[in-house]
């Protein structure tokens, strides 16, 4: 890395000796893209987020003035739903903004509306729940394995909700459940809680025009903003959700749902949010994106410091009308290490929201890859793929490069160890197989089709939704 | 002095002072306080009456989001959100101090280094977007008034326009402005592109939401006074021979006045009410946003300060409608006309 670097500043040095007259100002970009921290192309911004516990980050950034050091002046502004902030961010009225880790990847493949979105920063890991209603949670309670305790046994399956949905067909009544996006972590989590049960939760089929994704489905998902989630559930349109918090712990203190299990337990570790910016902002503000990232990785470093010491500050600010607005003991269960199951079921989740450990924050492409095995799988992609095509486009989405660069400035500024990131000479950005899924199926980044081999209920191979 | 004092007032619509100042200047006592009574003290007690209903009921209905608010807490949250309001203020003072002394440190280092002062990046307070939303709805109904009043008069003026306008304006009429803004948004989207906006692209879609919406009743209303003008002083211009525009503006307008503005009034409150549901979809910072914010944000204040904001806009609206029924009663030629 050090020798490259060298021979790039010295042809630099030679050009901009022979052109200086004629290319002065267009040089200076590209030097100082690869020297010490560069000039500030757009210090005033403007981000967007949802009203989740995990735009956390954005929120710590500019309440503790990281934002301010960088030189940046951040507007945060809350959006009404997932496609408004997406719009936003396309049509340029965001500068960047807190969206699901699919967004980027979705947004690129042309599923929903075409853009060139990237990522060069994960916001956090796991943060999910998936909730029934009170009258669901009575019919699949007798179905769950009960503990020595009298209460039930963690993690629970699809498997006891399996008979309520199929007596719920037998008599001619939809299951409709809720999630937030088409292309959201929810939807994929959901979807594989549902599928591990043995519940077929539906394909899309964009090829012939039907992107309901209710296709075949035992259980009909649908789109619901988070903040409605238990409005709507209440209300009875939907029988339980998958969302992020505090959504979950909402419907617990309202009484009016159940959470029966969280996204930590389908998945260990599962990348959740990122901090998408469009490709054209990123190629214009190089030095911006570098600085944006530099202070949301504080931000998130902040949050878990010294075994997450600083989550009850969190929580406060978080807690404001103008961030979440939640209350905050709804908001203080997940972001303080415990979750509230059935009413008095308070179980300890120390890594419910988990903002920096574990290289949290790194954009890992086998992240990138299992979310479009999720959405080959479902029909989003509707045609077969190569494993290269997978690769192609996680790299071109998610970008280790840029948080590379502002990791590096954070080391060599003092202000982080090199400790605190993972090895940025050895690191491939494909995390080893991992294990801890719900029902025990190995997950390879490298090979992407041979994994969705392994699913009893999903689209494989070269199938495709008739 | 006192006839103009009193002229005055009943011009602003503060009327329970005239009987005081009849008073003062030792009118008929018995008889003032009578009027004082019934103008003041009638009102008064029905308001007291509503809130010890509200109260009373509020406790009874318990939803999911707490108890129903009653006037207690509606009163907390007005006092939490002055709060609020004070320390977002301080905080942007704060903000400034740190800007200014990141400034100060850049020049001790480089006197010749460019220092600028970047304004405030937090959320307005309830009382900023009190403002937006005065604003944008006084954009909306200008922009309504310019296209209403001038196409209201000529189809007024000539038969032939107004049947052809009418079958538009019938049809056009009742669309709810939620099914307006889509086609709003998308079309400043595609419009509106600079790279140095002056104004945000929710704030155009919310005025020209509110014009689409209110710009009906004043089109309607001086299209009818127009026509229903006395023939005789259309006679009297063409005697003397007046061209259109003299016409127009020395003889039609001042006649029809009083539909004119009735229209206005009703365009604005139209407008008003417009303009709350189009902010909560386009997302302009004023009292629409303000309460689809809280009602996302479901904490156990949210409804008292929804309620807040239900009491605020339609004070508002009342104050925007007594605003115009004085400007009314200004420009109407006709003083002794009893208008409310």
């Amino acid at each position: 890395m050090r020798k490259q670097l060298s021979i790039t500043r010295r042809k630099l040095v030679k050009s901009l000796a022979a052109a200086s007259l004629v290319f002065s100002t267009g040089m200076m970009s590209v030097t100082s893209a690869y020297a010490a921290p560069g000039e500030i192309e757009k210090p005033e911004l403007k981000f967007g987020f949802i009203k989740l516990t995990d735009m956390a980050p954005l929120a710590i950034a500019y309440e503790k003035f990281f934002f301010e050091d960088e030189g940046l002046y951040v507007t945060l502004e809350a959006q009404a739903n997932w496609k408004v902030l997406l719009d936003g961010v396309i049509d340029g009225t965001l500068d960047g903004a807190h969206m699901l880790a699919g967004q980027p990847l979705g947004a690129t493949i042309g599923f929903g509306t075409k853009a060139d979105i990237i990522t060069a920063f994960s916001m956090d890991l796991n943060g999910n729940g998936i909730t029934v209603s009170n009258e669901i949670w009575d019919q699949m309670k007798p179905n769950v394995p009960m503990g020595e305790d009298g209460k039930p046994v963690h993690p629970i399956s699809a498997e006891a909700l399996k008979p309520v949905v199929e007596s719920y067909k037998a008599e001619g009544k939809p299951f409709n459940m809720g999630m937030v996006f088409p292309v959201s972590t929810h939807n994929y989590e959901l979807r594989y809680w549902l599928a591990a049960g043995g519940i077929h939760p539906g394909f899309y089929a964009p090829h012939k025009g039907d992107t309901s994704g209710q296709l075949q489905a035992d259980a009909l998902l649908s789109v619901t903003p988070p903040p409605q989630m238990p409005s709507t559930m209440e209300a009875g349109t939907i029988y339980g959700y998958c969302v992020g918090e505090p959504w979950n712990q909402q419907a617990v203190f309202k009484g009016i749902g159940v959470p029966v299990i969280t996204d930590y337990e389908i998945w260990k570790n599962n990348p959740e949010k990122v901090f998408g910016v469009s490709k054209a902002w990123a190629e214009e503000n190089p030095n911006t994106h570098i600085a944006v990232v530099k202070a949301l990785i504080r931000a998130a470093h902040w949050l878990d410091e010294n075994s997450n010491a600083n989550r009850p500050e969190a929580v406060e600010i978080l807690s404001q009308s103008r961030y979440v607005g939640a209350d905050y003991e709804v908001i203080a269960n997940s972001m303080t290490g415990t979750f509230e199951y059935e009413k008095g079921d308070k179980r300890a989740v120390p890594d419910f929201n988990v903002f920096f450990r574990y290289n949290a924050t790194y954009p890992y492409y086998s992240d990138a890859v299992w979310y479009l095995t999720q959405m080959r799988r479902w029909g989003q992609i509707a045609e077969p793929k190569p494993d290269s095509w997978y690769m192609d486009i996680a790299k071109k989405v998610y970008r280790p490069d840029i948080y590379a660069l502002a990791a590096k400035e954070l080391i060599e500024e003092g202000k982080l160890p090199a400790s605190a990131f993972p090895d940025f000479e050895t690191e491939t950005g494909f995390k080893p197989t991992q294990t801890e899924f719900i029902d025990g199926i190995a997950y390879d980044g490298t090979q992407p089709n041979a994994y969705l081999e392994q699913f009893p209920i999903g689209l494989k191979g070269e199938e495709i939704v008739e | 002095m006192k006839d103009k004092l009193i002229y005055f007032l009943e011009l602003t619509g503060f009327t329970w002072f005239i009987p005081l100042i009849r008073l003062s200047a030792g009118e008929s006592p018995k008889h003032q306080m009578q009027e004082l009574g019934k103008m003041v003290g009638v009102p008064l007690f029905a308001i007291a009456v509503f809130l010890f209903l509200w109260h009373l009921g509020a406790a009874k209905v318990i939803t999911s989001l707490g108890q129903v608010p009653g006037p207690t807490q509606v009163w907390e949250q007005v006092n939490v959100l002055v709060d609020e309001h004070y320390e977002a203020r301080d905080r942007e003072q704060a903000f400034y101090e740190r800007q200014e002394q990141r400034n100060a440190a850049k020049l001790e280092k480089n006197p010749d280094a460019e220092v600028t002062i970047r304004p405030y990046t937090g959320k307005e307070t309830f009382f900023d977007q009190i403002l937006t939303s005065l604003f944008t709805v006084f954009i909306g109904f200008l922009i309504a008034t310019l296209i209403a009043v001038p196409v209201g008069i000529v189809a007024g003026l000539s038969d032939t326009l107004y049947s052809a306008l009418n079958p538009l304006i019938q049809v056009f009429k009742p669309v709810s402005p939620l099914a307006w803004l889509p086609i709003v948004t998308m079309v400043v989207s595609a419009l509106y592109v600079t790279d140095n906006p002056m104004f945000e692209k929710s704030f155009i879609t919310s005025a020209l939401t509110v014009t689409l919406c209110s710009l009906w009743p004043t089109l309607i209303n001086t299209a009818v006074g127009v026509s229903s003008i006395d023939k005789d002083l259309i006679n009297v211009a063409r005697v003397l021979r007046l061209n259109y525009f003299t016409t127009v503006w020395k003889v039609v307008i001042p006649a029809s006045i009083p539909m004119i503005f009735t229209g206005l009034r009703i365009s604005l409150g139209i407008g008003w009410m417009v303009l709350i549901a189009a902010e909560m979809l386009a997302q302009n910072p004023g009292l629409g946003k303000f309460v689809w914010d809280e009602f996302q944000n479901g904490s156990s204040s949210s409804l008292s300060r929804i309620m807040v904001a239900v009491l605020t806009i339609g004070i508002i609206g009342f104050i925007l409608d007594r605003i115009t029924l004085s400007f009314q009663k200004f420009f109407s030629y006709d003083k002794n006309a009893v208008i409310r």
